[in-house]
C-alpha cells in the first residue's frame, strides 16, 4: 500500500510503530502534489517547508518515546478560507490574492496543537460561493475520478485532494452543501457538523447564520477523528456551543430511518435515486425501521436560501473596501472611486451577483417582501425537521440530484447552479448535522448518500454511516 | 422585472463599480433569480416568527477592555493596508 493511500488511523499506527517517519509521509504527499496536481489543481498554495519542519518535530517526539495524538504527523489540506498563520489566504478571490494570515483560525490552532502537518491551502469557489469549484479566481479544480467533470463545490480543492490521495484528509466549510456535495462527487466522506459545534473564528465569513467548518476524509472513522479534534465552544465565536458528548447506545435494529418524500422526486437522476434507495435497502436488511416522512416546505428551501445568504453576504463582504487590506485601486483620487474600483474589479462574477442580490433584498421597501419573508419560511423549514424528528432518528436522502456534471455545463446559468443545493441547503437552514458518504457509482462517477441527524447527534449519523461503509 | 436604474442604484449602494455591459448582465441575472424567488409568496407565513439563527444564540458579553495582542500580529495587521503613512492607514479625503 502506498503511503498516500493511508487513512488517519492507519497513518497513526504506522508512525507509532515506526514503519515510516512523519517526514517520509510528508514527502510522499508533497511529491505527489508536485507531480500530479498540475492536472487537478486542488492546491492554491503548498507550504512545503512548514510541512517538513512540522513532520520533523513529530518524528523527534516519536523518537523521544512520547505518546502522540491521533492527528500528529498526518498530512492534510486546509480550505483557503480558513486562516493559517503566516500563510497566504485568498478565499479563492483576487481581492485577497496577496493576503497573509496574521493569526490562526481556531480549528487550525486545534489541529496544530495535535501536531498536524498542513500541506497547503486548497482551491475553492470564490468566497465559498458555488457548487462546482469553477468560481475560483485562480482556475477550476478538476474531478480526480474524471477530469472532464467538476469536483463539486465550494470545497472543491479539499475534496479533490483527498480523493486523489494528495492529502489524508482536509478541512472544508459548508454553507449549503459545500462539504457534502463535493464529497459525493469525488466519492469520499464529508461531515457538516451541527451549527455551533465548531468555532468559526478565523473562517472567512460568507453567511454567518449558516457557515460551518467540517472534515472531508476517506472514511467515516477519519471524519469522526477530525470532528472530535475541532469541535467545542470557543469564546471567540459567540455562536459556538459545547456539544454534550453523548455516548448513546446505538443498535441498528432500533434505528428509525425517515425517507422524506420531497427528496425522492422527479428531476433526480435515475441512477442516483437507484443507488440511494439501494443503500437504504441495506439498512433495512440490517434491521432498521424505514418510514416515509414529509418535509412539506422543502421546495421553498433554495428560494429562501438565495435571499438569506446573499443578504448576509452583502453585509459580511462590506469589509473588503480597498483600504484595510486586500486589492486596492487607489490610483484614483476620490474615496468613492477607491471603493467602486477596488470592489468592482477585485470581486468575481458570482460574488458581485450575490452582493447585488443581497443589497436589493435588504434595501428600503423590499426588506419585508424578501428578507423577512425568507426568514419566516426558514422557520417553517426548521419546524418541518423538528416534527419529523419526533418520529424518526435520522433522515436519509440523496446528497445532490446528479453525479458530477461537466466542467462548463452550468457556469453560465446561475439558477441551475443554485438548484444543485436542493437537498443540502435545507439542512443548513435548520442548523442540523449531516454526513455524505459513498453509496455507489453511476458509471465511473461516485454517488453519495446523505444522513441527516438531530442537532448535536453527530455520533448517531457517524455510527450509521460506518455500517454502510462496511458493506461497500 | 428589475429596471436598469434600480440596478445602477443597487450597485452604488453596494459600492461595486460596474461597466454598462455588466449592468445589463446583472439586470438579466437578478430578474431571473428574483423570478424564481417569487415562489416564496405561495407560502402562508401569517403568525410565523422569523428565524435568524437555527440555534438559540445568547448574547455573550465580556469586559470592555483592550486585549494585549502580540506586537508581531499588530504589526502584520497594520502592514496589510494598501496605503499607509507613519504606521497609520491612509484614506482618501472624505469631505
Amino acid at each position: 500500500m502506498e503511503l498516500t493511500e493511508l487513512t488517519i488511523a492507519e497513518a497513526n499506527r504506522g508512525l507509532v510503530n515506526k514503519e515510516f517517519s512523519a517526514q517520509d509521509l510528508a514527502k510522499a504527499f508533497l511529491d505527489k502534489i508536485e507531480k500530479e496536481d498540475k492536472d487537478i489543481f486542488s492546491f492554491l498554495t503548498v507550504t512545503k517547508d512548514q510541512a517538513l519542519l512540522k513532520a520533523k518535530q513529530v518524528d523527534e517526539l516519536i523518537n523521544g518515546k512520547n505518546d502522540i495524538p491521533l492527528l500528529a504527523g498526518v498530512p492534510l489540506g486546509v480550505k483557503d478560507n480558513i486562516l493559517v498563520r503566516g500563510t497566504r489566504c485568498t478565499a479563492g478571490s483576487k481581492i485577497l490574492e496577496n493576503y497573509i494570515s496574521p493569526y490562526d483560525a481556531a480549528v487550525a490552532r486545534k489541529i496544530k496543537k495535535q501536531g498536524a502537518v498542513i500541506l497547503g491551502k486548497t482551491n475553492m469557489d470564490e468566497f465559498a460561493m458555488g457548487a462546482s469549484g469553477e468560481n475560483s479566481a485562480f482556475g477550476p479544480t478538476k474531478n480526480p475520478r474524471d477530469l472532464t467533470k467538476v469536483p463539486g463545490g465550494s470545497s472543491s480543492g479539499s475534496a479533490a485532494a483527498v480523493a486523489a490521495d494528495m492529502a489524508v484528509y482536509a478541512l472544508g466549510s459548508d454553507t449549503a452543501g459545500s462539504i457534502r456535495q463535493p464529497a459525493s462527487f469525488c466519492g469520499i466522506v464529508g461531515l457538516k457538523p451541527t451549527y455551533g459545534a465548531v468555532s468559526r473564528y478565523g473562517l472567512i465569513a460568507m453567511a454567518s447564520s449558516l457557515d460551518q467548518i467540517g472534515p472531508i476524509a476517506k472514511t467515516v472513522e477519519d471524519a469522526r477523528i477530525v470532528f472530535e479534534a475541532i469541535q467545542g465552544k470557543d469564546p471567540a465565536d459567540s455562536t459556538s456551543v459545547e456539544s454534550e458528548i453523548r455516548n448513546q447506545q446505538f443498535a441498528i435494529q432500533k434505528l428509525r430511518i425517515g425517507l422524506p418524500k420531497e427528496y425522492f422526486i422527479k428531476g433526480t437522476d435515475n441512477e442516483v435515486e437507484k443507488i440511494v434507495r439501494g443503500a437504504i435497502k441495506k439498512y433495512e436488511e440490517m434491521g432498521a425501521k424505514i418510514e416515509e416522512v414529509s418535509l412539506p416546505h422543502t421546495e421553498y428551501s433554495v428560494a429562501a436560501y438565495y435571499i438569506i445568504t446573499p443578504s448576509e453576504i452583502s453585509a459580511n463582504l462590506a469589509r473588503y473596501d480597498g483600504i484595510k487590506y486586500g486589492y486596492s485601486d487607489n490610483a484614483v483620487n476620490d474615496l468613492m472611486k477607491v471603493y467602486l474600483n477596488s470592489r468592482g474589479r477585485g470581486f468575481g462574477d458570482e460574488v458581485r451577483r450575490r452582493i447585488m442580490l443581497g443589497t436589493y433584498a435588504l434595501s428600503a421597501g423590499y426588506y419585508d417582501a424578501y428578507y423577512l419573508r425568507a426568514q419566516k419560511v426558514r422557520t417553517l423549514i426548521r419546524e418541518d425537521f423538528t416534527n419529523v424528528f419526533k418520529k424518526v432518528d435520522v433522515l436519509m436522502t440523496p446528497v445532490a440530484p446528479t453525479p458530477a456534471f461537466l466542467l462548463g455545463e452550468k457556469i453560465k446559468d446561475p439558477l441551475s447552479m443554485y438548484l444543485c443545493d436542493v437537498f443540502t441547503a435545507p439542512v443548513n437552514l435548520a442548523g442540523l448535522p449531516a454526513l455524505s458518504l459513498p453509496a455507489g457509482k453511476a458509471g465511473n462517477l461516485p454517488v453519495g448518500l446523505q444522513i441527516i441527524g438531530k442537532p448535536f447527534e453527530e455520533d448517531i449519523i457517524l455510527k450509521a454511516g460506518e455500517l454502510l461503509e462496511k458493506t461497500i | 422585472m428589475i429596471s436598469k436604474k434600480e440596478i445602477e442604484h443597487i450597485a452604488k449602494l453596494a459600492r461595486l463599480g460596474l461597466s454598462d455591459a455588466e449592468i445589463k448582465k446583472y439586470k438579466n441575472d437578478l430578474s431571473s433569480i428574483l423570478g424564481y424567488i417569487e415562489k416564496l409568496k405561495e407560502v402562508d407565513i401569517s403568525g410565523i416568527e422569523p428565524t435568524s439563527h437555527s440555534v438559540i444564540v445568547e448574547s455573550v458579553t465580556r469586559e470592555d477592555e483592550a486585549k494585549a495582542e502580540e506586537s508581531e500580529v499588530v504589526r502584520k495587521l497594520a502592514e496589510m493596508a494598501p496605503d499607509k503613512k507613519n504606521g497609520y492607514v491612509k484614506v482618501k479625503s472624505v469631505l
